[in-house]
């Protein structure tokens, strides 16, 4: 062990990392060698992100020691990160529209001559690197006339251009097609040969048993485990990342079910396709998948914020068109966006404001707005849902995380929707107030509300659905009934397999 | 506090004060005018001030309105203009009625916003930019249709717009009354004004919630431009000649009045009292250095700081009272 030790390029031990409140990272350890591909594992929050993050300089550790070449290291800045030979590709790429290829790969180490750019070396330097790479553009092309996948690439080659001794690649693979991923593969394994240290993020299972070489796992803010790739399955590893059993922390009230409220055939637009699905009175459906997998893009869609490119959908049996979020509202569709603050509140209004605002058009037919009515509704809604707040007058922005999100919740229900779509309802809300929304949409369902819940967080899914749909590359791949949840027949891990398309 | 009980006194005053504590500059700037010139004092210099910050207080509602949506309206003083030269062109060249000309005229400068909130809306254009063109589009449709010439109105009818007075009151107090009734009822009291708070405070939650963020935002141009009309009749029944080089810069006393005021430059925050305190702050700082004497080259520098040290200080409050 102690001749592998001074063999490692990186390593970590007793990192923690908080966020205000949230415990980020715990007590989590790392050991990279050179000339190697490390996987990270984990479900979304699990901490992978946060401790590249914190390697790379955008995050200051709490706690901790980190050596790099067997130093202490510490990067204060991703330009110091860099310079000691660290680079990084992003999971979410920031794409500058009007910047060449070119530019966009010497960002911030531009070829100089004097106080002038000199674009021609440059250019040169940059066509020279991108036809090693067999990517086949011209170095002066925009980035904007990329596609999102040629885009990833320019963000690869970039990452690789900086000589670097370790490279971090943060689910680099999510938009890119076979042959992309194929060819970075290539560079993977190049790099690899010449001693390069690579830190592979990706939920994709099999990428990782195709081009990794050993794997460390991490769970809740922790770290699990570690392993030589060819000592481990598929199946463990799922295990191992997921690592707990659906707990009573759902008081899913079972209801009747009632007739068909809202149906959807083949449903087809921007990163879905064939969607086809019911969900009938009382119940609640949930939608799974990974990140990207289409669960969100078609109830945008649905919803109407995103068109629709084919489809049709029944509400009560008859057919309806959607062409806006206020036709949904109108037909009596509710839907809590999983981006609160875009698309969720106005954070300098007020909590009454907020809630009231969709349901103006229904509740306040006069030309003049009946106040009194407005704060007595919403102060019903407030206090249903239980938001905490000086008055109804403060502002949403001045309410914790969890109270606007059940701001966001309470403008939905007022109206009493036929269909709730709720997407990610619980996110960033802590354990109590996660146990009270659940608790709301048990009372809801039994109200006669059918309700379409999506998470990311798979004892959710199968603590409070009726019926879980399973997402998968924009396809819905499966459908799993209650009682197969309930009595062990579908475990997590199965949930887990099918949504990486295993 | 847990919500159901009801909001104390203290936080409700502290509330009022980060929500109006400009009115504290608009009484020092008085106090300190009152006893620099005692004149000022006078019940006639108030009506006199009030009289004159008419036209621009109709156009401060009507941008208003329109900042809070996160947008600009530029265009207002050229509609001042556009409005003077169609009345000119209609009742002292045409010979046509006084009352009709001036509801053409208005529906000119109505319809004139409507297309600014169309180009804005529909085709996502900046508000800046489409606003900083009509406004060259619009002098230059009131340069051509009054030939630069500047053009006498003699009609009883439009000089009485201005100078007429009910129970002593002269007629562009009233007209400023019911603007600010009405620019408080539409943004405090209607969905409407709901829904530009929420399109200016959040354009896609809004959307989101089923608002038509094209409806509303054409519709506060179209006021703006209703609003800019109606401040053009008063101006030229005020001037009694139709010119097509009035109202220049007017556009930044209106935005001045609705900064100090209060109205927030991001939108989604705004009053109208607050906004009438600014059209005042603006009338008293003309008025109160008319009076004392002072060079009228210093009036631009003084409203410029007093913007600056208004703002500082609602700034300041409300961190204080956040």
């Amino acid at each position: 062990m102690s001749e592998q030790d001074k063999n490692l390029i990186f390593e970590c031990s007793g990192v923690y990392k908080a966020f205000g409140g949230t415990q980020a990272l715990q007590d989590v350890q790392l050991q990279v060698k050179p000339g190697s591909v490390h996987a990270l594992l984990g479900e979304n929050g699990a901490g992978k992100s946060t401790l590249m993050k914190c390697i790379i300089g955008m995050y200051k550790i709490d706690r901790g020691t980190m050596l790099y070449n067997g130093e202490p290291y510490m990067a204060r800045s991703t330009s110091e990160a860099l310079g000691k030979g660290i680079s990084m590709i992003y999971q979410e790429l920031n794409i500058e529209p009007f910047l060449s290829i070119a530019d966009s790969i010497f960002l911030h180490r531009e070829f100089v001559s004097g106080i002038f750019l000199s674009k021609k070396k440059q250019n040169e330097e940059a066509q020279r690197i991108l036809d090693d790479f067999g990517f086949n553009k011209k170095a002066t092309t925009l980035m904007g006339e990329l596609t999102i996948a040629q885009c990833q690439m320019v963000e690869i080659i970039k990452a690789v251009s900086y000589q670097a001794n370790i490279i971090i690649m943060d689910e680099p693979t999510s938009s890119l097609d076979n042959t992309e991923t194929e060819r970075l593969f290539k560079v993977i394994r190049e790099l690899r040969a010449k001693g390069v240290a690579i830190i592979y993020i990706s939920h994709r299972m099999e990428e990782i048993f195709e081009v990794c070489d050993e794997v460390s796992i991490f769970r809740d803010g922790r770290y699990v485990g570690y392993y030589e790739i060819g000592d481990v399955t598929q199946d463990q590893l799922i295990s191992l990342m997921v690592g707990r059993s659906v707990e009573s922390v759902f008081p899913k009230v079972d209801c009747p079910i009632g007739d068909e409220a809202i149906r959807v055939e083949n449903l087809s637009g921007k990163g879905f396709s064939d969607i086809s699905f019911s969900v009938r009175k009382g119940e609640i459906v949930g939608l799974t998948g990974l990140v990207g997998s289409g669960r969100s893009e078609s109830m945008k869609a649905l919803f109407g914020l995103d068109p629709l490119a084919s489809g049709t959908i029944y509400l009560e049996g008859e057919e309806v068109k959607i062409p806006s979020p206020r036709a949904a509202i109108e037909l009596g569709i509710g839907m809590v966006n999983e981006d609160r603050k875009n698309y969720g509140l106005c954070l300098h209004r007020s909590v009454l404001e907020n809630i009231s605002l969709p349901n103006l058009r229904a509740s306040q037919p006069k030309l003049f707005l009946n106040k009194k009515r407005e704060a007595k509704e919403g102060g019903d809604i407030a206090k249903m849902v239980t938001v905490k707040c000086r008055s109804l007058e403060d502002t949403v922005y001045s309410l914790s995380g969890g109270n606007q999100q059940k701001v966001v919740v309470g403008k939905w229900i007022m109206s009493q929707p036929k269909v709730l779509i709720l997407d990610e309802p619980t996110r960033g809300v802590d354990v109590g107030a996660k146990a009270e929304l659940h608790a709301l949409m048990s009372k809801f369902a039994a109200e006669g509300m059918a309700i379409i819940m999506i998470s990311s967080e798979l004892p959710e899914i199968m603590g409070m659905s009726d019926r879980v749909l399973v997402y998968c590359e924009g396809k819905l791949i499966g459908e799993i009934m209650r009682a197969d949840i309930l009595s062990g027949k579908i475990t997590q891990e199965d949930i887990l397999q099918k949504e990486f398309g295993a | 506090m847990v919500l159901g009980m009801t909001t104390s006194k203290q936080v409700k005053a502290r509330m009022l004060l980060g929500k109006y504590g400009i009115g504290i500059v608009l009484l020092f700037l008085m106090l300190i005018i009152g006893i620099l010139e005692p004149s000022f004092r006078t019940g006639t210099n108030f009506l006199n001030v009030a009289t004159q910050v008419s036209i621009n207080g109709l156009i401060s509602f009507g941008m208003c309105l329109v900042i809070t949506t996160g947008g600009i309206d530029l265009s207002v003083g050229a509609q001042l203009a556009l409005v003077s030269c169609v009345l000119g062109q209609l009742i002292t060249k045409q010979g046509m009625n006084a009352l009709l000309a001036i509801i053409i005229a208005v529906l000119v400068s109505t319809f004139l916003g409507f297309l600014n909130g169309i180009l804005i809306s529909r085709f996502h254009m900046f508000p800046f930019v489409v606003t900083l063109s009509s406004q060259l589009i619009i002098r230059g449709l009131a340069q051509i249709i009054s030939g630069g010439q500047s053009i006498p109105l003699q009609s009883t009818f439009i000089t009485d717009v201005y100078n007429m007075k009910l129970l002593g009151i002269p007629f562009p107090i009233l007209y400023l009354t019911v603007a600010t009734v009405a620019a408080y009822l539409i943004l405090h009291w209607t969905k409407l004004g709901r829904y530009i708070f929420a399109v200016g405070g959040n354009e896609n939650a809004a959307i989101a919630s089923g608002v038509n963020h094209y409806w509303v935002k054409t519709t506060v141009y179209m006021i703006s431009g209703l609003m800019a009309g109606l401040a053009g009749v008063i101006m030229a029944a005020k001037t009694g000649s139709a010119q097509s080089n009035i109202g220049v810069g007017y556009e930044t006393d209106a935005i001045a009045a609705c900064v100090i005021g209060g109205t927030s430059f991001a939108g989604g925050e705004a009053t109208i009292p607050g906004v009438l305190m600014g059209i005042f702050i603006i009338g008293f700082i003309y008025n109160g250095m008319n009076l004392i004497g002072i060079q009228s080259y210093f009036q631009p520098m003084t409203k410029g700081m007093v913007i600056i040290l208004a703002v500082l200080m609602d700034m300041f409050m409300k961190r204080k009272n956040a």
